[in-house]
């Protein structure tokens, strides 16, 4: 049967005494798929007025050419190279200190310790704070180590690796966390110290919970632009970036600069970078989901 | 993305799972100087996190504490005129707080239905197959670049729903176009979490429910709803906390026009709009345009924290355990 | 499980090192370039900021030299002309773009900097006021009524179009224009309020003049003001009015009868870019041997034979 039959047939015992003729609960069910209806109607009409706007600036030029004052002439080269020059970095940056981090407090810290506690409690806040605080840490962070030019690629880096930390930390304690403690505990027992036992039993059993974690963390930091303005990182850059302290740009600032642009070339550039990393970030997730559904191990 | 960090990301939900306890120093045996070097560096790692927040209270206090030298505190609280670089400057920070108040609002008033509706849809009547269809496209739309949802709520809800198709008074930009967009953005995360705690419920009670003669939508608003109420309320105020920082969406669609906003078709800057706009332009380190910043930037912090902590408590209060 | 944790590592070792590999690839030149007049190719980082009014300039220079020698990193910000400056006199940048004169302050704060700078005029300006293409009562304001629109005393007062004049309809008055870091701001409020820096404070300011064009476009009852090239680049989204009867234009900017706001756009070089930096020196002195060219592709109103021969004494000087 089809799936929208197999649908409702899942949903018809669903509305109560199979068959339920009253008009509240059905017009209750009615409200609920509406509500479902209405967010991705959004979003799919989110992706069909992007990806139709951005059709005839997705050439091989978006790829290969520069920013330009005119809109047939420019390219988001520097903003591709430079999102993956900033999220290599604060990849680097990131996963093994927010790994590290994790194992820490959830191996071998004591639970009930306060202080532990603390950090618990501190990392849980620091998911929530917004971005764009994550920026004037960054800033004030350059200031002080009296750096002048903040536009830089391991400024931007900084900003973001500071960001998703938390993230980071939380994915991996929760991959740790699904690993039982009977694995730690056999590891033990056969005379492995502590520190052995994660890291030849615990870390590589709870890798793919991990790759998951990072691979969303690092999906998110690709697709922020706040903490990157603050640092001033909204800039005309007709270069390819060429190390941590080189200028850049990244796909969102480069999307919110032509958004900023009144002619309607440089809305469609706008558009068709906005598909570009959404194709971009959406693999991405893909590939996080296929590993967490292939290699995660039920225990 | 929502999955994994909304479930975790949600304050007050505890770790119950216990650290493996150490052997006892007579089964440590051959003495290895690596597994203590190795520890150290692991809770080192661990502090980073605490410098990382001793790092934003100082680095957002010390410019801040050069700003009040200068603003009286009253005065920028509740003084409703917000022009600080210019030569009459005025430093009252009510115009930013009433946009980011009717952002906030606006995109409460569309996630909060949207969400609670896919989350109970979700939970309650949604089979396995299904679940495994729509939990994926709800997290697509957490995956959305904020920066394409502004380009989005400008380019379509501005200009062609809003004045195209309704014909409605309003100019370039609004609060309600980004409003109404950042609404969308934060359903996954209320919907994700709400649908966490309703699921957490445990079966009995429904079938306690339906025993009794309830059908499932009562079940659901006077049984499950009220169970999960700490997990649910947890979501909607990490959604309040995601809307008062949210940036992009309101930087692109609503406005740099810093007044007091009293019609939600009208321009408005919100508080992280001001950061971003006066982060556009060049302020040097230590002049009192570079500290507004980051007085700025304290007073959002300090409204999240307290967002954060009466979720905290409210979620402590109405939490049930099963 | 040791193993496919030492793959993983591996395997993610190498996507980074592919993701480098590829960054630094693409960073080498790609096609052959016409060699430079200099013959050596030269390469490194050009800093430009300062107005959003001269930046479509630079940018268009850039676009230019890059042909020319595509080592050259040309960054062009735009901080406002204020802010530009803030950042030449702390010899953050090579070239400050401005669209007023520099301050006595600034030039003092150079000095005390030791940053010595060469002032070169590099276009012209009509500083053109512009309303809403819909908008069909305001074709002709004069100076009095820019005043009566924009002055610090109508703030919160001066809110409809019908106060301005009373022949003009019952339209709320929307109000866009440049930021305080921009010269733009500057010598607006120095023409039409008489002094630098005094005007109502309740109107929408930015530092981008694409978001005053934006606005501008968005409201039946706007107002804003910018640069004559965003006038002709947005040419169907806002509508330039004229000031005392004269319309803004190459011909009107030239012949100085667009006045008061008319004006000149600089960039002002660090000396000691241009002398110790050859990349800085070549790429000033490419803008200024195809100022026509570039002019032309940015729309600005191109230097008169007069004001060329000026700026080319100028640079001589640094040499």
């Amino acid at each position: 049967m089809t799936t929208l039959q197999s649908a409702i047939r899942g949903i018809r015992p669903l509305t109560g005494r199979g068959g339920e003729r009253r008009p509240g609960p059905v017009v209750f069910l009615v409200l609920l798929w509406l509500s479902l209806v209405v967010a991705f109607g959004v979003l799919a009409t989110l992706i069909v007025t992007i990806v139709l706007e951005g059709m005839p600036q997705f050439t091989t030029r978006l790829f290969t050419e520069y920013p330009a004052s005119s809109p047939d002439e420019a390219g988001a080269r520097p903003a591709i190279l430079g999102s993956i020059w900033v999220i290599a970095t604060t990849a680097v940056m990131t996963v093994p200190l927010g790994i590290a981090a994790a194992v820490h407090l959830e191996e071998f810290a004591d639970q009930r310790n306060w202080f532990n506690r603390l950090i618990e409690l501190n990392v849980q806040n620091l998911a929530a704070v917004p971005s764009i605080v994550y920026g004037l840490l960054a800033l004030a962070f350059l200031s002080m180590l009296g750096v002048r030019d903040k536009s830089i690629v391991i400024g931007g880096a900084l900003a973001l690796s500071l960001l998703i930390l938390p993230v980071v930390i939380i994915a991996t304690r929760e991959a740790l966390r699904a690993v039982p403690a009977e694995i730690r505990q056999a590891s033990l027992a056969l005379g492995a110290t502590p520190l052995q036992t994660t890291w030849r039993q615990t870390l590589p059993a709870a890798v793919p919970g991990i790759a998951t974690g990072t691979i969303l963390a690092l999906s998110r930091a690709l697709g922020e632009a706040a903490p990157l303005l603050v640092l001033g990182a909204l800039v005309f850059v007709s270069f390819d970036p060429n190390g941590l302290l080189s200028g850049y740009t990244t796909l969102p600032i480069q999307i919110f600069g032509w958004t900023g642009r009144p002619q309607a070339g440089f809305h469609e550039l706008a558009a068709a970078t906005s598909v570009l990393l959404l194709v971009v970030l959406l693999a991405m997730n893909a590939v996080a989901i296929l590993i967490r559904n292939r290699f995660q191990k039920r225990w | 993305m929502t999955s994994i960090t909304a479930r975790k990301g949600g304050p007050g939900l505890a770790s119950g799972h216990p650290a493996s306890p150490s052997p006892s120093p007579s089964l440590r045996g051959r003495r290895r100087p690596g597994e203590a070097l190795a520890k150290v560096a692991l809770r080192l790692a661990a502090g980073i996190t605490i410098v990382t927040t001793l790092g934003i209270v100082a680095a957002l206090l010390v410019p801040s504490l050069g700003f009040f030298a200068e603003v009286p505190v009253s005065d920028f609280l509740f003084g409703d005129r917000w022009a600080p670089r210019f030569a009459e400057a005025s430093f009252g920070v009510l115009p930013l707080v009433t946009a980011t108040l009717w952002t906030t609002v606006i995109s409460l008033a569309v996630a909060v239905p949207l969400g609670l509706g896919a989350a109970i849809l979700l939970s309650e009547y949604a089979s396995a197959r299904l679940r495994k269809v729509l939990k994926p496209l709800l997290e697509i739309l957490a995956g959305v670049p904020t920066v394409v949802y502004g380009f989005f709520a400008l380019q379509f809800v501005q200009a062609t729903v809003l004045r195209e198709w309704l014909q409605l008074p309003t100019g370039a930009f609004s609060v309600l176009a980004a409003g109404l967009v950042m609404g969308v953005m934060i359903v996954p995360t209320i919907a994700s979490i709400s649908e966490d705690a309703m699921s957490a419920v445990p079966q009995a009670l429904r079938q306690g429910s339906a025993a009794l003669g309830a059908n499932r939508m009562q079940t659901t608003l006077r049984v499950v709803f009220p169970a999960a109420l700490s997990g649910i309320i947890a979501a909607v105020v990490l959604g309040v906390s995601r809307a008062v920082g949210e940036t992009m969406i309101v930087a692109i669609a609503a406005g740099n026009q810093a007044v007091v906003v009293t019609d939600p078709l009208q321009q408005g800057q919100t508080m992280t709009g001001f950061i971003a706009n006066a982060a556009l332009g060049d302020s040097r380190v230590g002049s009192l345009e570079y500290d507004t910043l980051f007085a700025v930037g304290l007073l959002l912090f300090c409204i999240t924290l307290l967002i954060n902590a009466i979720s905290i408590a409210l979620v402590r209060r109405f939490r049930e355990a099963y | 499980m040791t193993k496919s944790f030492t793959k993983s590592a591996v395997l993610t070792a190498a996507i980074g090192a592919a993701a480098l590999m590829l960054a630094a690839c693409g960073g080498q030149p790609a096609a052959q370039s016409p060699s430079a007049a200099a013959g050596d190719a030269l390469s490194g980082p050009v800093v430009a900021d300062g107005s959003s009014t001269v930046a479509p300039l630079s940018e268009a220079a850039a676009d230019l030299f890059r042909d020319a020698e595509p080592d050259v990193d040309v960054t062009v910000s735009t901080s406002g002309t204020g802010g530009g400056f803030q950042a030449f006199c702390a010899g953050e940048t090579d070239i400050s773009n401005a669209s007023r004169a520099i301050k006595d302050e600034e030039a003092e704060a150079c000095a005390a900097a030791g940053i010595d700078f060469t002032e070169i005029v590099v276009a012209n300006d009509g500083l053109s006021v512009v309303v809403n293409p819909e908008n069909d009562w305001a074709d002709d304001l004069t100076l009095e009524q820019l005043q009566t629109i924009w002055s610090p005393e109508s703030e919160g007062e001066i809110m409809n179009w019908n106060q301005v004049d009373p022949s003009f309809p019952d339209q709320p008055l929307t109000l866009f224009g440049a930021g305080t870091d921009s010269g733009t701001f500057d010598y607006f409020t120095d023409a039409v309020n008489g002094e630098e820096g005094a005007i109502r404070t309740d109107y929408s300011p930015s530092e981008d003049d694409n978001i005053t064009v934006q606005g501008v476009s968005g409201d039946i009852g706007a107002i804003g003001f910018f640069g004559l090239s965003y006038v002709e680049e947005n040419e169907g989204a806002i509508r330039a009015v004229a000031v005392d009867g004269v319309m803004p234009s190459t011909e009107t900017v030239q012949d100085g009868s667009y006045t008061p706001l008319g004006r000149e756009l600089f960039i002002y070089v660090n000396n000691a870019s241009y002398a110790e930096k050859p990349q800085v020196a070549a790429f000033v002195d490419f803008s200024l041997e195809n100022h026509q060219e570039i002019a032309e592709a940015s729309l600005f109103v191109p230097l008169t034979e007069e004001q060329v021969e000026v700026a080319q004494d100028e640079l001589a000087t640094l040499r």
